[in-house]
């Protein structure tokens, strides 16, 4: 990162990697001290929810669309390479030219130099989470390339040297006051000012970004996008979105380039029946988005003459060879699971580390990133599993099996450290706990020490001294009942007898049944 | 809270008329009602056998495993498995109090003994799994009975807790009990299906977004009014009483079952 030596061309980011971020715990915690962002995000969130309800509950073929949009996904990701294949070669007859980009660095490469080739030092953006992923706007800025994000949210971000929060509300984390501050201050430093009277009117402030944003979209040579959507039988990409600033990036410019994900890609432009239904509803909450735009490479005379594709693996066949955990790529980045997450909507974006933030990046983040890093051991975590998510998902992710599943692979990933980190008091406290509920007859003789005193849980702690998960974390704000002088199965025993065993069947009236005298 | 009715008399039994005659059940207390809420199975057993049920408490049953599995430790939970699929094996009805302990029986014991390659477990487990029911899903279900004779006289909200809404599914049988018992006044929780933020370990592992939850989960429950705050689980119940309690709140947690196991005579 090229932070003092040189003027930057654009706002810079926060300093610092996201993969460096802290664990959940620790930043949710920093994050849920932010009271303005909680009521943001509580308003936003619910606002959504409510309506992407009302919209989804008008169909009543709604879960025959969703079982569809899995059935899609699920035969893209059984034959990825060969649908791929076939989108390559009707691109590439359709004019355009095909890049293959193994990882961020790659990809980052490639754009950089079709850019260079160009002469241009500036691109306009069509809002992309590949292209944040892959933090492709530090990678221009670097080599002297100015990207400058056209849509209102990502550019409210890129102005507050801020990161995104969400996937399809980037700026879910502002309130319109803080977009009026951040326009006045710093959109005259990059281009067209702001007006200095602006005040916070939505529409006031959607003007200043219009005004901000039309003489880039008039000079701008090159455009970069990601696609929601790549249609392998037509060699299509497909663009969906509200604004109509995507639309000017993708008619305007000479030189388009997109850089789309390997799990985009459809196998028909049939298919589209199917997502353009699912996905403005889960998403935006609207029965049909304003603006889809498709293109099928280059057209004599219409549009960019220079058109090119990215296709990005950048961990995404790491997760396609898992066969649990490459139901996650099925996800067409609809945002409803973040939308409907109690915990998402306690902290926000930010918290996960990554541009992808709730239960999709708590799935999605540790298998393409893998589970090294401290933050992304962290992400299957953050969930209480209550499956709200996995319930709205349009693409039936189970994203809760799926956290249980990667919960897993980060415990197994610990245990195979033991030789090198510290011993972890949680898989000792977890082999024995497992060993108790092996016997009834041992359970009974922990519940015997429970009975005295200290609980279920407590009897834990006595036998193990320090935890990662200290119980003082549930008494600082709960209080915990005294535990009962006698378990259930102490009581039967005294006031039923003893009970036929597994040897005793069912259904015969086996054995006597002691009344209970009370 | 309750005291149990007694099993059937001889009369009971002779009239035949009662839902439950005939039928064993195998009751599944869950260790976490065993050790910490005894009230619970205790009013379980008083429901069922009010309607004619023979209940049976199959000592070698421990625990659903659920801790060991949501945490991420798979070979833990199996000792839990195989425990309940031997504790269990002979019985037709296997009926627990407890949503969430349900769902885990029923929808990760049979992919955990899948993961152990040992085919009789997994017969096993998926052979007890299809048997297992949340005692709201046995009383609408299979006796078909929604009013089982109760009394509460109180004002209640319920909480439909994220797992037996979402994992065992019990959809509205349990508003169906409880608009059946004599005296209820039922007021709607707002937010009601918002998780309260236990989480099994969840509450411990990120303790500060699972109280921020359970106060707003106790901020509704408040405003409703209610002197009790009903759920099918005991868990979720901690944790919403646990702040209620903090609180100094007047508002009661109690499980669906002790409602359901209340009766005039009881209470007089
Ligand atoms: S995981 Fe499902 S709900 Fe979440 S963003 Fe992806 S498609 Fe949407």
């Amino acid at each position: 990162m090229s932070e003092q030596t040189h003027q930057r061309l654009t706002p810079a980011p926060p300093s610092g990697q996201l993969i460096d971020s802290p664990r959940f715990p620790v930043a949710a915690k920093h994050e849920l001290g932010n009271a303005q962002q909680r009521a943001n995000l509580r308003h936003a969130t619910h606002t959504i929810r409510d309506k992407r309800a009302r919209v989804v509950g008008e169909l009543d073929n709604w879960e025959q669309l969703r079982l569809a949009g899995e059935a899609i996904k699920n035969k893209v990701l059984r034959n990825l390479p060969d649908h791929l294949v076939r989108l390559e070669a009707s691109l590439t007859a359709n004019g355009a030219t095909v890049h293959w980009a193994r990882d961020a660095a790659e990809a980052n490469r490639i754009v950089v130099g079709l850019v260079q080739a160009t002469g241009s030092h500036e691109v306009v953006k069509v809002k992309s989470m590949a292209t944040q992923e892959i933090e492709l706007n530090e990678a221009l800025e670097d080599a002297g390339i100015a990207a400058w994000e056209t849509d209102l949210a990502e550019l409210i971000v890129q102005l507050g040297h801020d990161r995104p929060s969400h996937i399809l509300v980037p700026a879910i984390h502002r309130n319109r006051t803080e977009v009026r501050d951040i326009f006045r201050e710093e959109m005259g430093r990059y281009g067209t000012p702001a007006p200095p009277d602006l005040d916070d009117n939505p529409a006031n402030l959607a003007n200043a970004a219009r005004g901000h944003l039309r003489d880039k979209f008039m000079r701008a040579k090159v455009a970069v996008s990601g696609a929601n959507f790549a249609i392998a039988d037509t060699g299509s990409l497909v663009v969906v979105e509200s604004e109509g600033n995507g639309r000017m990036c993708l008619t305007l410019p000479d030189t388009l380039i997109s850089v789309v994900g390997v799990e985009k890609v459809l196998p028909s432009f049939d298919d589209l029946e199917v997502f353009l239904q699912l996905l403005p509803r889960s998403s935006t909450a609207e029965r049909m988005n304003p603006y889809t735009s498709i293109w099928s490479g280059r057209r004599e005379g219409d549009g960019p003459q220079d058109v090119h594709v990215v296709l990005l693996d950048n961990g995404r066949t790491r997760a396609l060879a898992d066969r649990e955990g490459r139901q996650a790529l099925r996800c067409i980045r609809c945002s409803a699971c973040l939308n409907i997450c109690p915990v998402f909507e306690k902290v926000g974006g930010h918290a996960y580390g990554s541009v992808y933030p709730g239960p999709i990046g708590a799935i999605l983040n540790p298998q393409i990133r893998g589970t090294a890093s401290e933050v992304d051991r962290s992400l299957p975590f953050a969930s209480t599993l209550c499956g709200a998510c996995g319930d709205v998902c349009p693409v039936r992710i189970p994203i809760p099996e799926l956290l249980v599943h990667l919960r897993h692979e980060v415990v197994e990933a610990k245990k195979a450290d033991h030789g090198v980190h510290l011993p972890h008091a949680e898989p000792l406290m977890m082999r024995s706990g497992g060993w108790v509920m092996g016997d009834h007859r041992r359970l009974e003789a922990a519940q015997r020490a429970s009975t005295l005193g200290g609980g279920l849980l407590g009897r834990f702690t006595d036998h193990l001294g320090p935890l990662p998960w200290p119980l003082s974390a549930w008494t600082s704000a709960r209080d915990v009942p005294t535990p009962p002088t006698e378990t259930f199965r102490e009581w039967w025993r005294r006031v039923r007898g003893d009970d036929p065993g597994p040897a005793a069947s069912g259904d015969t009236p086996a054995g006597h049944t002691p009344e209970e005298t009370r | 809270m309750s005291t149990p009715a007694g099993p059937p008399t001889a009369a009971d039994a002779a009239s035949t008329s009662l839902p439950g005659t005939g039928i064993t059940v195998a009751l599944f207390a869950t260790c976490v009602n065993d050790t910490l809420f005894p009230g619970t199975p205790k009013a379980v057993v008083t429901v069922l056998e009010r309607l004619g049920c023979r209940v049976v408490f199959p000592r070698e049953q421990t625990c659903c495993g659920q801790m060991f599995t949501n945490t991420g430790y798979f070979d833990e939970a199996l000792p839990s498995v195989r425990a309940y699929a031997k504790a269990f094996a002979d019985y037709d009805y296997i009926v627990g109090p407890s949503g969430s302990c349900v769902g885990a029986v029923r929808d990760q014991h049979p992919m955990l003994a899948r993961r152990t390659g040992d085919p009789g477990l997994v017969v096993a487990s998926e052979r007890v799994a299809a048997r297992t029911l949340d005692l709201s899903e046995f009383l609408v279900d299979v006796l078909g009975v929604t009013d089982v004779g109760a009394s509460f006289p109180h004002r209640v909200t319920y909480h439909p807790t994220c797992h037996s809404l979402r994992v065992t599914r019990v959809g509205d049988r349990p508003f169906r009990l409880l608009r059946a018992v004599r005296g209820l006044d039922l007021v709607d929780l707002p937010e009601a299906e918002q998780c309260c933020g236990f989480g099994g370990t969840f509450s411990l592992k990120n303790a500060d977004v699972s109280v921020a939850m359970a106060n707003d989960k106790a901020d509704n429950v408040v405003s409703t009014g209610a002197e009790y705050v009903v759920a099918g689980d005991n868990s979720c119940l901690l944790n919403i009483g646990g702040v209620l309690a903090r609180r100094r709140s007047s508002v009661t947690p109690i499980h669906l079952a002790e409602i359901l196991a209340s009766t005039e005579e009881a209470a007089s």
